[in-house]
C-alpha cells in the first residue's frame, strides 16, 4: 500500500480522535483520581452492544440508542464502582479486570441477544445480517453534502466523520480541561495523592471517586460508540482486554497528567500502529502478518513496562506531580 | 434418581479439579499479594510458562508428564525470581497503582512472546485426548486423571509446608504483616524471594494441570482463568494462604456444582464465570476482608 493514501491517513485520523475520547476517561480516572481501571474497553462494549441491539431489533431511534447505550455504561460503572470504592485502590484494578473479562464472555455466549462470536451482523440470527448505522451514515452523508461547497473532492463520508470525532473530542478535552482546574479536580489530586487527608478535611472521597468512574464510563462509551459508529460491524474479539491498555500507553506517550497531550499521544500511539503496516522492507518482510499483531502487541506491553519504569509522568509529563516524595 | 447422583459426583470431579488449580495459584498470588502490596496482573501469565515449557520438555524431548510438568513449574519460579529482582523490588516504591500497570505490560510482553515463539495454534500434551477412564461412574480424561492426582498430593503437601515449616510460617507472617514480621526478627528480602519461587512454581503446575484438564490450549490459556485466581485470593483474604487453599476448592466446587441439574435445574454452564464475577462483587460489598480474614481498614 502507497503511504500517501489519503482515506487510510483519513482512518487513521478517525481511530486517533476515538482513542482521545477514550484515554481522556482513563486520565480523568487514573491520571487525576489515581483509580486503577483495567476494564475500560467494557464501557465501550456495553454500550456498543447496547446501542445496536436496540437499533437493530427495536428499530430505535439514534439518538435514544445513543443515550441507552451511554446509560448502559454508566450503570455498569456503578456496579463495578459501589463495591470497590471504598476499599483501596487494587480492588478496584480487579474488579474492572474482572468486569470486561465478564462482558466479553457474555457478548460471546448470549447468541441470541449479541450475536455471538460473529458479532454484530449476526443480531438478527444467521438468515438476514442486522445493520445499526443507517442512521449514523444517513447523517454522515448530510454533512459531507454540507461540507462539499468548503472542501470539495475531499469532503468524503470519512472526512466528516473525521470532522465529527475530533469536533467532540475536542469539545470533551476543553470541559475536562475545566473541570480538573476547578475545585472538583484539586479535590481528586488530593485524592490521589493521600486520601485520607482528603477524608480528614471533610471531602466525601468516596463520592468523588464514584462521580469520576461513571464519567469515564460516558467517555469510555462515548468512544465504543464511535468506533462502533466508524467500523460499521464488531464482535466480542474487538473487546480484548489488552484495547484498555492501548489507551494506557496513550496516556503515558502524551504526559500522564498533561491533559493537552492527551490527543498528541493519541496520534503518535495511532501512527506506531498504523505505520506499522508499512514496515515491510527487508528482514522485517520475514515475519508475517500473523505473528507482526503479536509483535505489536509484544511492543506495547515493553513499552508500558519501560516507560512506567524510566518515565512514569510520560513523555510530556510532569514528573515532580507524580513523584512526589517517592 | 441415579442419573442425578451420577451427574453430581462427576461435578464433583471436575469442581475438585478446578478448585485445586485456583487454590493452588491462588496460594502463590495471595502470598505475593500480601508481601508486595500490589496484584500482580501477569500471574495468569506465568501459568502458561508453566504449560508451555512442560510442552516443549513433553513433546519436543520426550519425557514424561511429571519430568514435563516439575521442568515447567523450575522455569516459572526461576522466572518469578527474575522478576522479582528486574521489576518488582527495584519499582516497589513507584506505589501500587503504577507497578500494577507494570505487571499488565509484564503479562502482554510473556503472552505475546509465547504467541511468537509457539505460534497460536492449539497444542496439546502427549496423552491420549480420546481415552476415557471408568472409575464407579465418573469419566476422566488421562489427562484429568493426572491433574486429580497431582492435587491430591500437592496441595496437602503445600498445606504442610506453610503449616509446619519455618520457612512457611515466615512466608505467612510476611504476607500478613510486613512490618511486623521484620521487627520479629524475620529477614523480609529473603522471605520475599522464596514466596515467588513458591508462587512462580505453584503457578507453574497449576498451568500444566489446567492445561491437562482441558486437554488443548493456546498462549491464552493462562489469562482466562486470571480473574477467577483474584476471586479466589479476595475470597479467601488477601494475604492468607489457608484462606486461599479453601477458597480456591470452594470456589471451583460452586462453579461446578452449580450446574447440577438437581439444583433446579442448574445453571447453565455458560453462566459459570458470571456466577463466580457475582461472588466477588457481593463478596466485596459485604466481606471484603474476606470469608478468612480478620475485619481490619483495606
Amino acid at each position: 500500500m502507497a503511504i500517501f493514501n489519503a482515506p487510510f491517513w483519513t482512518f487513521v485520523g478517525v481511530i486517533a480522535g476515538i482513542y482521545t475520547i477514550l484515554s481522556l476517561g482513563l486520565f480523568l480516572q487514573y491520571a487525576m483520581a489515581g483509580l486503577p481501571n483495567f476494564g475500560h474497553v467494557a464501557f465501550m462494549a456495553l454500550a456498543a452492544y447496547t446501542m445496536a441491539f436496540l437499533v437493530i431489533r427495536f428499530g430505535a431511534p439514534m439518538p435514544v440508542a445513543i443515550l441507552a447505550g451511554l446509560t448502559a455504561a454508566v450503570l455498569f460503572s456503578l456496579l463495578l464502582g459501589l463495591p470497590s470504592l471504598r476499599l483501596r485502590a487494587d480492588y478496584l484494578a480487579i474488579v474492572t479486570v474482572a468486569g470486561g473479562e465478564v462482558v466479553r464472555y457474555l457478548a460471546l455466549n448470549l447468541q441470541d441477544i449479541t450475536g455471538g462470536a460473529i458479532g454484530s451482523i449476526g443480531m438478527l440470527g444467521p438468515s438476514r445480517l442486522a445493520q445499526y448505522n443507517t442512521g449514523w451514515d444517513a447523517m454522515l452523508a448530510g454533512f459531507s453534502r454540507v461540507l462539499r461547497p468548503l472542501f470539495g473532492a475531499l469532503a468524503s463520508r470519512d472526512f466528516a466523520m473525521l470532522l465529527i470525532v475530533w469536533a467532540i473530542a475536542l469539545v470533551l478535552l476543553g470541559l475536562c480541561w475545566v473541570m480538573v482546574r476547578s475545585p472538583w479536580g484539586r479535590v481528586l489530586r488530593s485524592i490521589r495523592e493521600d486520601e485520607n487527608a482528603a477524608a480528614a478535611v471533610g471531602k466525601n472521597v468516596f463520592g468523588y471517586k464514584l462521580q469520576v468512574l461513571v464519567l469515564g464510563a460516558i467517555l469510555g462509551g462515548a468512544a465504543g460508540l464511535l468506533l462502533a459508529y466508524e467500523i460499521g460491524v464488531f464482535s466480542p474479539d474487538d473487546y480484548q482486554p489488552t484495547f484498555t491498555f492501548y489507551a494506557y500507553l496513550i496516556l503515558i506517550l502524551g504526559g500522564m497528567t498533561r491533559l493537552w497531550a492527551i490527543p498528541l499521544g493519541a496520534i503518535l500511539f495511532g501512527l506506531l500502529y498504523a505505520g506499522t503496516r508499512f514496515l515491510d522492507f527487508y528482514p522485517l518482510s520475514l515475519i508475517d502478518s500473523g505473528a507482526r499483531a503479536f509483535l505489536r502487541l509484544w511492543a506495547v506491553g515493553l513499552l508500558l513496562i519501560v516507560l512506567m519504569a524510566i518515565r512514569p509522568q510520560g513523555l510530556l509529563g510532569n514528573r515532580r506531580e507524580l513523584l512526589l516524595g517517592r | 434418581m441415579t442419573a442425578l447422583l451420577e451427574q453430581l459426583v462427576q461435578l464433583a470431579v471436575n469442581g475438585l479439579i478446578t478448585g485445586s488449580i485456583l487454590a493452588l495459584t491462588g496460594v502463590g498470588a495471595s502470598l505475593v499479594f500480601g508481601i508486595q502490596r500490589v496484584a500482580n496482573f501477569a500471574h495468569g501469565d506465568y501459568l502458561t510458562i508453566g504449560a508451555y515449557v512442560a510442552l516443549i520438555v513433553n513433546i519436543g524431548f520426550h519425557q514424561n508428564l511429571i519430568v514435563a510438568a516439575l521442568c515447567g513449574m523450575l522455569a516459572t519460579a526461576l522466572f518469578a525470581v527474575v522478576a522479582h529482582f528486574g521489576l518488582f523490588r527495584p519499582l516497589r516504591a513507584r506505589g501500587t497503582i503504577a507497578v500494577s500497570l507494570i505487571t499488565v505490560g509484564l503479562g502482554l510482553v510473556i503472552r505475546d512472546s509465547i504467541f511468537l515463539v509457539a505460534g497460536s495454534q492449539v497444542r496439546a500434551y502427549a496423552v491420549s485426548q480420546s481415552d476415557v477412564i471408568q472409575i464407579g461412574f465418573v469419566r476422566l480424561s488421562p489427562g484429568q486423571t493426572v491433574a486429580i492426582a497431582v492435587a491430591l498430593v500437592v496441595a496437602p503437601a503445600t498445606t504442610l509446608f506453610l503449616a509446619r515449616t519455618r520457612l512457611g510460617k515466615s512466608m505467612r507472617a510476611v504476607a500478613d504483616n510486613r512490618d511486623l514480621a521484620a521487627v520479629a526478627g524475620i529477614d523480609v528480602e529473603r522471605v520475599a524471594v522464596y514466596v515467588w519461587i513458591l508462587a512462580g512454581g505453584l503457578a507453574g503446575l497449576g498451568g500444566v494441570m489446567l492445561a491437562l484438564g482441558q486437554g488443548a490450549f493456546d498462549p491464552n490459556l493462562g489469562v482466562a482463568p486470571l480473574f477467577l485466581i483474584f476471586t479466589t485470593v479476595v475470597l479467601g483474604g488477601i494475604g492468607s494462604a489457608f484462606g486461599a487453599l479453601a477458597a480456591g476448592l470452594a470456589l471451583g466446587l460452586a462453579m461446578e456444582m452449580s450446574t447440577w441439574s438437581g439444583l433446579f435445574g442448574g445453571v447453565d454452564s455458560r453462566y459459570k464465570p458470571v456466577l463466580a464475577f457475582l461472588v466477588l462483587i457481593l463478596l466485596l460489598l459485604y466481606r471484603p476482608q474476606g470469608l478468612f480474614g480478620r475485619a481490619r481498614v483495606l
